[in-house]
């Protein structure tokens, strides 16, 4: 678990990943908005997304977690990144 | 032996006869005229790095009639290694790749010490290049022949994006995109032979089936080998993919997938992939695909889960053997209907029918 995620509550994460999702797609992308249904995201973009969250807030996501239900809206993905830092943190 | 796959010449006495600064005339012997061509038809690019007034230089050509035949060119004052260089990255390949001919020692040299992997030639090798080992590529596929349209086509599609302020759904669906799938024949292989290839970047299964096995499987009743092309409005993108697929009652296995790393940026691979989930669909098949991960084809990992493929049971599964190897997963998906792409148009044949043969 790095220092970054334990300081960073979930409300904090999800609206810094809104902000990274508005950025992208040069839309305005709210916390629960889904970014895969409205059509906006490529399949490049899926895989910047994995990158992204791996690589700021120092988590892996393999398998079964790479569905696309974990990354439709900045809360899930949020919450993806909370759980899998808490597992790493407790391991 | 290392394949050249870019040849940047000199001017001055190199390629055509004469200084035309000091001349004012050249002469262009029809015997380089034809290694030009030659290299050309072989999917060798060529450029251009003279120490010359580019205008007057760029003109010559032109009037010379073999202009078309150089990609970015550097004609102008500076340093030739400075000119290699730029050339290879405006090209995106590896020094070791590019060779220089130019018949002045010093120049030679001056190339050999910033970009020691760069091959020099002189201008007293010129005729007999194409006799060479690392200018003659075992396989010269249609798209070789046509590759330096498409690096044309490229650099227009780049400098297009660049300048292109909106969504990547925007610009994509602006270049007129058109991916089209066909049952392969032994020509169609021979244009995919580069993705086929053990070194092929994307290949989505991380499975290897070398050329001749494919060109095996294209009258096997249970297989079907397809190959795709993509074209824009700028021009063709060339064949940029190859499947195979083998056919089984209750699941459609999916034994190779590999794309073109030029198109992944237009979700090739994606549309591909959902394609096919629907045509097992409307044929009320799951499909299976082997996948072993490598270092390189992660976003097709990620193109299968966000897909909905996963690697629960199913009892589809049991009729269709092991996997190609140990460590090759079976990735597994209960199709359902899926829409076509937002972003290209897409010509493909009817799977659900099976070919006869
Ligand atoms: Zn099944």
């Amino acid at each position: 678990m790095t220092d970054r995620t334990t300081t960073l509550t979930a409300e904090d994460l999800e609206k810094e990943l809104a902000a990274y999702l508005s950025e992208k797609t040069k839309t305005e992308v709210g916390p629960a908005d889904d970014v895969f249904a409205s059509g906006l995201v490529s399949s490049m973009f899926a895989m910047q997304l994995v990158v992204h969250l791996e690589s700021t807030y120092d988590v892996a996501i393999i398998g079964p977690e790479l569905k696309i239900d974990n990354f439709r809206t900045a809360q899930v993905m949020a919450a993806l990144v909370l759980r899998l830092s808490d597992e790493a943190g407790d391991a | 032996m290392t394949l050249v796959k870019c040849l940047v010449w000199d001017l001055d006495n190199t390629l055509w006869q004469g200084t035309l600064l000091e001349d004012g005339d050249v002469r262009l012997p029809d015997e380089v005229r034809a290694v030009i061509v030659e290299l050309d038809s072989r999917g060798i690019l060529q450029s251009v790095a003279s120490k010359n007034d580019h205008d007057l230089a760029w003109k010559k050509l032109e009037e010379l009639g073999v202009a078309e035949y150089f990609l970015v060119p550097r004609i102008g004052w500076g340093r030739k290694s400075d000119a290699v260089m730029g050339i290879a990255r405006d090209l995106q390949f590896a020094l070791s790749t590019v060779a220089f001919v130019d018949d002045t020692p010093t120049e030679r040299a001056e190339v050999n010490y910033h970009a020691p992997e760069v091959r020099c030639y002189t201008e007293q090798d010129v005729l007999s290049l194409i006799g060479l080992p690392e200018f003659s590529p075992e396989v010269v596929t249609v798209d070789a022949r046509r590759r330096r349209e498409m690096y044309r086509a490229n650099a227009l599609r780049t400098e297009e994006q660049e300048s292109f302020d909106g969504p990547d759904e925007d610009f994509l669906r602006s270049l007129d995109l058109v991916m089209e799938i066909r049952r392969a024949d032994d020509d169609d292989l021979s244009r995919v032979e580069e993705l086929t290839l053990r070194t092929s970047q994307m290949n989505a299964t991380g499975v290897h089936y070398p050329d001749r096995v494919l060109r095996g499987l294209l009258a096997d009743p249970a297989h079907e080998v397809l190959t795709i092309t993509l074209t824009d409005r700028f021009g063709p993108h060339g064949a940029v993919g190859v499947l195979l697929l083998e056919r089984h009652p209750g699941v459609w296995r999916l034994k190779l997938l590999a794309t073109s790393c030029r198109v992944v940026a237009f979700g090739a691979g994606t549309v591909l992939l959902n394609w096919l989930v629907d045509q097992a669909a409307q044929a009320g098949v799951h499909l299976a695909a082997d996948f072993r991960p490598t270092d390189r084809n992660r976003m097709m990992e990620i193109a299968y889960r966000f897909a909905g493929f996963t690697q629960d049971p199913c009892v589809c599964l049991a009729g269709i053997g092991d996997p190609a190897g140990g460590d090759v997963q079976c990735l597994h998906l209960v199709t359902a209907r899926r829409e076509g792409p937002a972003t290209m148009r897409l010509l493909s044949p009817d799977l659900t029918v099976a070919t006869s043969i």
